[in-house]
């Protein structure tokens, strides 16, 4: 009887442990110190914006009139603005004005509906293909950033009227004081016209995926249309979702600060990047208080920075054909 | 070739059938909107008397889609966008078109800028793979891409303009004039890193090829093989990606740069018009920077299917 050495077997096993495809894209991610470190800073930056109310040392609107345009100091770290507010917890406010806006609009526009239109898009085919992709057509050949501003000037009374009115019925003013509406207008129209990229994408891959095997398989069992795209053919486009999650992370973040600083996005005194940019971005305040232009600006050329370093990581990782 | 023509004609006859469908959607936007044109044409007269009045000079008591049908065959019959309401005395295309001409010249510029500076870039940086330049070339625009414009701009006039007093601090008085300087850097940095971006992984892409391969074995200098065999090949697919997504970054950023800087273009006037609520104008900003996005996007492509032979025998696909 022969003895088989069975020790070897199990330190080879022990040391190829059974691993998914998503947990080696982690592991080849956290290989790069670039994007790890840039994982790390929109990590901070996110956390600091969740907690903004626990961290910051003032409130967003607290004015001391006694003490506007002042310098760095113990007091106010980053200085003080015209109506003597503090840049500091203007900022972390500002920041989570930004995480509410990205998270909202990428988990409806950047991730729920190109994922699910550009899977129909591509498994249906036929005529549901033909409506999905036209209106993507058509949503992307519109000038994006008049129409966005269009649409929020021309919504925002009718919107605010309306959850005003909602508010009245069930006795509360949380909305209006939180500045809800104001965000849900915003992530709304960036959701509508924010899928067509993705969705594009998504469909192309799922062409190629629904020949597979494993797909004519779960048609021959009778799964249903919903079975088939969640279970079978969403794992297969979630390395396109993700890398795309990242350059869309940016991008809604922009567009937020660009609509807020042309005044038809937050509205005051609700803090944001772009109405701190739009305060600190006028030639005799620029010139006597660089700072209070360069801090916001800095940190959101951080956010940005990071979002694209981290889109660039993932890309290679994800995607690259020479692994 | 059925494919392709077919594939052409589709999209010919695509363009009326988005407009008609954007044109409604907008028209019902603005139509419900704040401060109702009723309103807004009765100016200081506010009595009952003078709003039937107006009603009934622009039409206003007819149901939206008749509005609508009027509103759009006065276009297409007579090239009438209708009254705007800032300029009450001049027609629609006689305000927009020369601001439009202002922004397209500083646009070109800037487009025709990136694309000299980005593809070169870009296939510098693919050749030195594997080097430190790489990485440091590409690193070093998207830290220039990530830079808002917003942020960007007062830097530079607080540079150029109030410190060291080189060019006007805004406005525009022409192409070749130093007014043009600020808005051109601002529009051409952050659109560099995207073209090289493309550029670079479309070199990388060429320079598997076999025909690289061959023309390496023939003993042609490195040079000879990027400048003549490479570059040709790579250069197509950036300028179709590259393209449609340059134009939409340059439109949407010279929105901000003309309002920072004063230039009396398309997009402050957009931004004017739609705090002034003239609708009409919006409407034909709209509408006319639509049709030319969705022609300018043809012209592409018909452009590629003249240059790439492969195109045109329908081996390789147009997006």
């Amino acid at each position: 009887m022969a003895y088989i050495d069975t020790s070897s077997m199990t330190e080879y096993v022990a040391e190829q442990p059974a691993t998914s495809p998503a947990f080696r894209s982690v592991r080849r991610l956290m290989r790069r110190k670039l994007a790890v470190v840039c994982l790390i800073i929109i990590l901070a930056l996110y956390l600091i914006g969740i907690f903004a109310p626990w961290i910051a040392p003032y409130g967003y609107a607290e004015q001391n009139l006694d003490a506007s345009f002042q310098g760095p100091s113990w007091e106010h770290p980053f200085g003080t603005d015209r109506n003597g507010r503090d840049i500091l917890s203007r900022c972390i406010f500002a920041m989570q004005t930004t995480v509410a806006i990205t998270l909202a609009t990428v988990a409806t526009g950047g991730i729920m509906l190109p994922l699910t239109l550009g899977m129909l898009a591509g498994y249906r085919r036929g005529w549901t293909d033909s409506i999905i992709m036209r209106t993507g057509e058509i949503l992307s050949a519109l000038p994006g950033l008049p129409m966005l501003i269009l649409i929020t000037v021309t919504l925002r009374p009718r919107f605010v009227g309306w959850v005003e009115n909602l508010e009245d019925k069930i006795g509360t003013n949380w909305f209006t004081d939180t500045g809800f509406a104001d965000f849900f207008l915003i992530f709304f129209v960036l959701s509508l016209f924010g899928w067509v990229g993705g969705a594009r994408l998504i469909r192309t891959q799922v062409f190629t995926l629904r020949g597979a095997d494993y797909v004519t398989a779960a048609e021959s069992f009778g799964a249903s249309t919903p079975r088939i795209l969640f279970r079978h053919l969403m794992p297969g486009v979630m390395p396109l979702i993700v890398v795309g999650l990242s350059a869309a992370l940016g991008a809604i973040a922009l567009a937020e600060i660009g609509l807020t600083f042309i005044g038809v996005g937050i509205q005051p005194p609700h803090p944001s990047f772009g109405a701190l940019i739009a305060d600190g971005s006028p030639r005799s305040v620029f010139e006597n208080h660089p700072q209070l232009l360069l801090i916001p600006g800095g940190v959101v050329c951080l956010l940005i920075l990071s979002f694209n370093l981290l889109g660039d990581a993932l890309n290679d990782v994800l995607t690259s054909r020479n692994r | 070739m059925d494919g392709l023509s077919g594939h052409i004609i589709r999209r010919l006859l695509f363009l009326p059938l988005t407009l008609l469908i954007v044109s409604f959607a907008m028209f019902y936007i603005t139509r419900w909107g704040p401060g109702d044109p009723i309103s807004i044409y009765s100016g200081q007269y506010r009595d009952e008397e003078a709003f039937d009045r107006v009603r009934e000079q622009y039409g206003l008591d007819l149901p939206i889609y008749q509005q609508y049908r009027i509103w759009l065959s006065d276009i297409v019959l007579h090239g009438d966008f209708g009254p705007s309401f800032q300029y009450r005395d001049r027609d629609i295309p006689d305000i927009i078109f020369p601001k439009m001409w202002v922004s397209f010249r500083i646009a070109l510029f800037a487009f025709i800028l990136t694309f000299f500076i980005g593809i070169p870039l870009g296939i510098y940086a693919a050749v030195k793979r594997g080097s430190w330049i790489d990485p440091a070339l590409i690193g070093t625009f998207l830290f220039f891409r990530s830079i808002p414009v917003l942020v960007l701009v007062p830097i530079l006039v607080l540079f150029l303009s109030d410190r060291w007093g080189l060019v006007p601090p805004g406005g525009f008085d022409g192409m070749f004039t130093a007014s043009m300087v600020i808005p051109t850097i601002a529009l051409t940095v952050p659109g560099i890193a995207g073209v090289a971006r493309l550029a670079r992984t479309s070199t990388l892409l060429a320079m598997d090829d076999d025909f690289v391969r061959t023309a390496r074995a023939k003993g042609l200098s490195e040079y000879v093989v990027i400048t003549r065999h490479v570059v040709r090949v790579s250069v197509l697919p950036i300028m179709t990606t590259a393209i449609g997504l340059d134009l939409v970054s340059l439109i949407e950023g010279a929105l901000f740069i003309e309002i920072l800087l004063g230039i009396p273009g398309i997009g402050r006037f957009v931004f004017e018009s739609v705090g002034a609520q003239d609708y009409n104008v919006i409407l034909a900003i709209v509408m006319i920077g639509t049709a030319a996005f969705v022609i300018a996007n043809l012209a592409v492509d018909l452009m590629l299917i003249v240059i790439d032979p492969r195109i045109r025998a329908g081996q390789r696909g147009l997006n």
